[in-house]
C-alpha cells in the first residue's frame, strides 16, 4: 500500500489516542515509518517495524527505525507469543491474502491489535454497483478490478461477524465520515455500516474465553458435567 | 616475563602495529599464540568521548588497508568508496579501525610471520585460528586503543561472522553492528567449495607441506583456488552480462585449450593476480576459520540469557538478491532468533544480480542504507 499518500493519515492520529504511553508496539505495513516516528516521539512507545517495499524499508532504516523488510503473512512467526502490547495494521487487512490468518497471527503476538481499513458497505460505493453495475472506483478505493491490491473487499458489519465467530473481542470501534467526522460505531445501528468510509478496530482475544486450568477435574455446569 | 603492549607506527606498510609482549592468546582449539602482533589502519579522530569508533571487520582475503592504497597492490582500498572524508562511512565523524585479523598475511601474525622460537616462518606449525580468535585479538587491539564501547562493527562475508562473534562475546562493547552477507553458519555447500581450493593448493608440489620458498610459492594451486571462489562470489547472470560466449581477442575458436573465450581469461587474471598478494597458508587458515563457524546453537541462547548485555544494540541484517554463497534466506535465519529474543533488529534486502561481491561494488541503495543508518543511529547515540 502507498503509506504516502496524505489520505490514509487521518487514521494515524486516532491510532496515536489509543495507545498508552510507554508500550511495545509493533507497525506492520509501517511505510516509511511515519507513525512509527510519532509513537515514538509522542507516546514514548519502544515501536518496531515490518514493511514489504525495500525502498520504504531502506528510508524507515535511515531515519534511525527499527524496520524489517518482510511480509505480514509469512513473517509473524517469528516474533513470540504476547512480545507487544499493541499490534497496529493500517489501511493493509484487505490486501492480505488471508486476512482472518494475520489477524489471529497478530493477536498471538500482541496484546491488543489495532486495524484499519476502509468500509466497503459505504453508501455511495453501494450506490454506485446498484447504479453503474461495475465494481466501484472511489477516492480510498481508487483501483480498477484488475489491477487493485485490494483483494478483499469487505464492510463493518462483515468485519464484525468475523470477529464474534472468531472469539475476537471488539474494545473499540470508530468511524471516520467522508467529510472526517469521527464517532463510534454503534454494533447494532446500521447507519455507521452506510456512512463510514474508514474504519479503525482495537481488538483483544476475547475476554469470556475460560480460564484454562491443567486439572482434569470434571465440573458441573447446568445440567451438563464439562471437562476442563 | 612482564606483559608490555606497545603500539607503534610499523615499518614494513604504512599503517599501525600492536605489539602483545608476553601475551599468551588461548585459541578455541585449546593452543595458544605467544608474543603476537596486529596490523591495522585507523582514518579520522577519536573524539572526546571516544564514542565515534567503527571497527571494520575484513572478509576472506582483504587486508586492513579499507580506504586508503594497499601498499602491495598498489590498486585502491577494497572499500574506497565507502571510507573516507564524507564517505558512506564520513571519517570526518567517525574514527574508523580496521585490523588484519590474526593469522592473516598483511603483517598480523599468521602462517607467513617468522615464529619467534626458531627464526623460521610459523608455516604449518601457526595453530589452527577461528572467527572467535579473530575477534578476541581485535577486542585486545580496541581495549589497547583505549575504545570501551564501539559505536558499530561493520563486516561482511567474512567479516560479517566478526560481527556476530562480536554480539555474542563482547555485546556491552558495541552500540551497533551492521551485518552484511553473512549466515549463523558456513553452509555445507561452501565448506564444500573452500575444501576444493584447499585441495588444488596442497596439490601443487611447490606447496611442499607448507614450507615453500619465497622463490617457488604453490602459485598454481592458489590461483586456481581464488578461480573457484571467484566464480562463487558472482552470479551466473552477472557473468552472462559481463562476458556471454564472448571470445577473447580471436575471432573464431581454437579447438584447443587456450583461453578461448572471455570468461576464462577473466578468471586466469584473477588467479594471476591474487597469488601476487596473498599466502597460500594463510589462506588455508583462513577457508578453515570460516568452515568451523556455527553460532546456530550459542546465538539464541546468549539472546536469551544475556539479554540485560545485548538488549541496547541495534543490529542491522542487509543481504543481496543474487548473492548464493550467503543467500538471503540464511541472513534471514539471523533475523528470526534475533526477533524471537526481542531484539532491535532491522533488515533489507538489496534487490542486484551482482552476486554475494556486491558489497563491495557501487550499489547505491546498499550504500545509501549503510550511511543512513551509522548517521541517524549517531545521532541517537549522541543525544541519549
Amino acid at each position: 500500500m502507498d503509506k504516502s499518500a496524505k489520505s490514509v493519515r487521518k487514521d494515524w492520529l486516532l491510532i496515536q489516542k489509543l495507545i498508552e504511553k510507554n508500550r511495545k508496539v509493533l507497525d506492520i505495513g509501517c511505510g516509511e515509518g511515519e507513525l512509527i516516528e510519532n509513537l515514538n516521539k509522542n507516546k514514548q512507545s519502544d515501536t518496531k517495524g515490518l514493511e514489504i517495499n525495500g525502498e520504504y524499508v531502506r528510508k524507515a532504516i535511515s531515519k534511525g527505525l527499527v524496520v524489517i523488510q518482510g511480509d505480514a503473512e509469512k513473517d509473524l512467526y517469528q516474533y513470540d507469543d504476547e512480545s507487544f502490547d499493541y499490534v497496529i495494521l493500517s489501511q493493509t487487512l484487505q490486501a492480505m491474502y488471508s486476512p482472518k490468518s494475520v489477524l489471529l497471527e497478530m493477536l498471538r503476538i500482541g496484546g491488543k491489535v489495532i486495524v484499519s481499513f476502509p468500509n466497503f458497505g459505504h453508501w455511495k460505493i453501494r450506490l454506485k454497483l446498484l447504479a453503474t453495475g461495475r465494481m466501484p472506483i472511489t477516492e480510498k478505493l481508487p483501483y480498477s478490478w484488475y489491477e487493485t491490491p485490494n483483494i478483499h473487499f469487505f464492510t463493518i458489519k462483515d468485519f464484525q461477524e468475523m470477529c464474534m465467530d472468531s472469539n475476537i473481542f471488539i474494545e473499540k470501534s470508530i468511524g471516520i465520515s467522508e467529510s472526517g467526522r469521527q464517532f463510534e460505531i454503534n454494533e447494532k445501528s446500521l447507519l455507521s455500516n452506510l456512512i463510514v468510509n474508514e474504519a479503525i478496530f482495537l481488538l483483544s482475544k476475547s475476554g469470556i474465553e475460560p480460564i484454562k486450568i491443567k486439572s482434569k477435574t470434571l465440573v458441573s455446569s447446568g445440567s451438563q458435567a464439562i471437562q476442563v | 616475563m612482564e606483559k608490555k603492549i606497545e603500539l607503534k607506527k610499523d615499518i614494513i606498510y604504512p599503517c599501525d602495529v600492536v605489539k602483545f609482549v608476553n601475551f599468551k592468546l588461548k585459541l578455541e582449539s585449546g593452543n595458544s599464540i605467544n608474543n603476537f602482533q596486529i596490523k591495522y589502519k585507523t582514518y579520522g579522530k577519536l573524539n572526546s568521548e571516544k564514542s565515534n569508533a567503527i571497527l571494520i571487520c575484513h572478509a576472506l582475503t582483504a587486508d586492513q588497508f579499507v580506504g586508503d592504497p594497499n601498499p602491495v597492490t598498489k590498486k585502491p582500498g577494497w572499500w574506497n568508496h565507502m571510507v573516507g572524508p564524507y564517505k558512506p562511512i564520513d571519517t570526518e565523524k567517525y574514527f574508523v579501525i580496521c585490523s588484519n585479523v590474526i593469522g592473516g598475511c598483511m603483517g598480523s601474525t599468521g602462517p607467513k610471520e617468522i615464529n619467534e622460537e626458531n627464526n623460521l616462518p610459523y608455516a604449518l606449525n601457526f595453530p589452527t585460528v577461528t572467527i572467535k580468535d579473530m575477534v578476541a585479538a581485535q577486542k585486545m587491539l580496541v581495549d589497547a586503543l583505549g575504545i570501551k564501547k564501539l559505536f558499530s562493527v561493520i563486516g561482511a562475508s567474512m567479516g560479517a561472522m566478526q560481527v556476530l562473534q562480536w554480539v555474542i562475546d563482547y555485546p556491552k562493547s558495541v552500540n551497533s553492528v551492521i551485518h552484511i552477507a553473512g549466515a549463523l553458519k558456513h553452509s555445507t555447500q561452501n565448506i564444500a567449495f573452500h575444501e576444493v581450493g584447499r585441495q588444488a593448493i596442497m596439490s601443487d608440489p611447490n606447496w611442499n607441506k607448507g614450507n615453500y620458498l619465497e622463490d617457488q610459492k604453490p602459485e598454481r594451486g592458489l590461483a586456481v583456488a581464488r578461480m573457484i571462489a571467484h566464480i562463487t562470489y558472482l552470479s551466473e547472470k552477472a557473468l552472462y552480462r559481463k562476458f556471454g560466449r564472448k571470445l577473447q581477442s580471436r575471432d573464431i575458436i581454437s579447438f584447443g585449450f587456450d583461453a578461448d573465450f572471455q570468461v576464462e581469461s577473466y578468471l586466469r587474471y584473477q588467479g594471476k593476480t591474487f597469488v601476487d598478494r596473498f599466502d597460500a597458508n594463510s589462506y588455508l587458515y583462513m577457508t578453515r576459520a570460516m568452515d568451523y563457524f556455527d553460532v546456530t546453537n550459542i546465538l539464541p541462547k546468549v539472546m536469551k540469557f544475556n539479554s540485560e548485555d545485548n538488549n541496547h544494540i541495534h543490529y542491522f541484517i542487509i543481504s543481496f538478491t543474487s548473492d548464493w554463497l550467503f543467500p538471503t534466506n540464511e541472513n534471514k535465519e539471523i533475523i528470526k532468533i534475533l526477533n524471537k529474543a526481542g531484539k532491535k533488529v532491522s533488515f533489507t534486502e538489496i534487490v542486484t544480480d551482482k552476486g554475494h561481491d556486491s558489497f563491495l561494488l557501487d550499489e547505491p541503495e546498499f550504500i545509501d542504507v549503510v550511511a543512513g543508518f551509522l548517521e541517524s543511529n549517531f545521532k541517537i547515540i549522541k543525544g541519549s
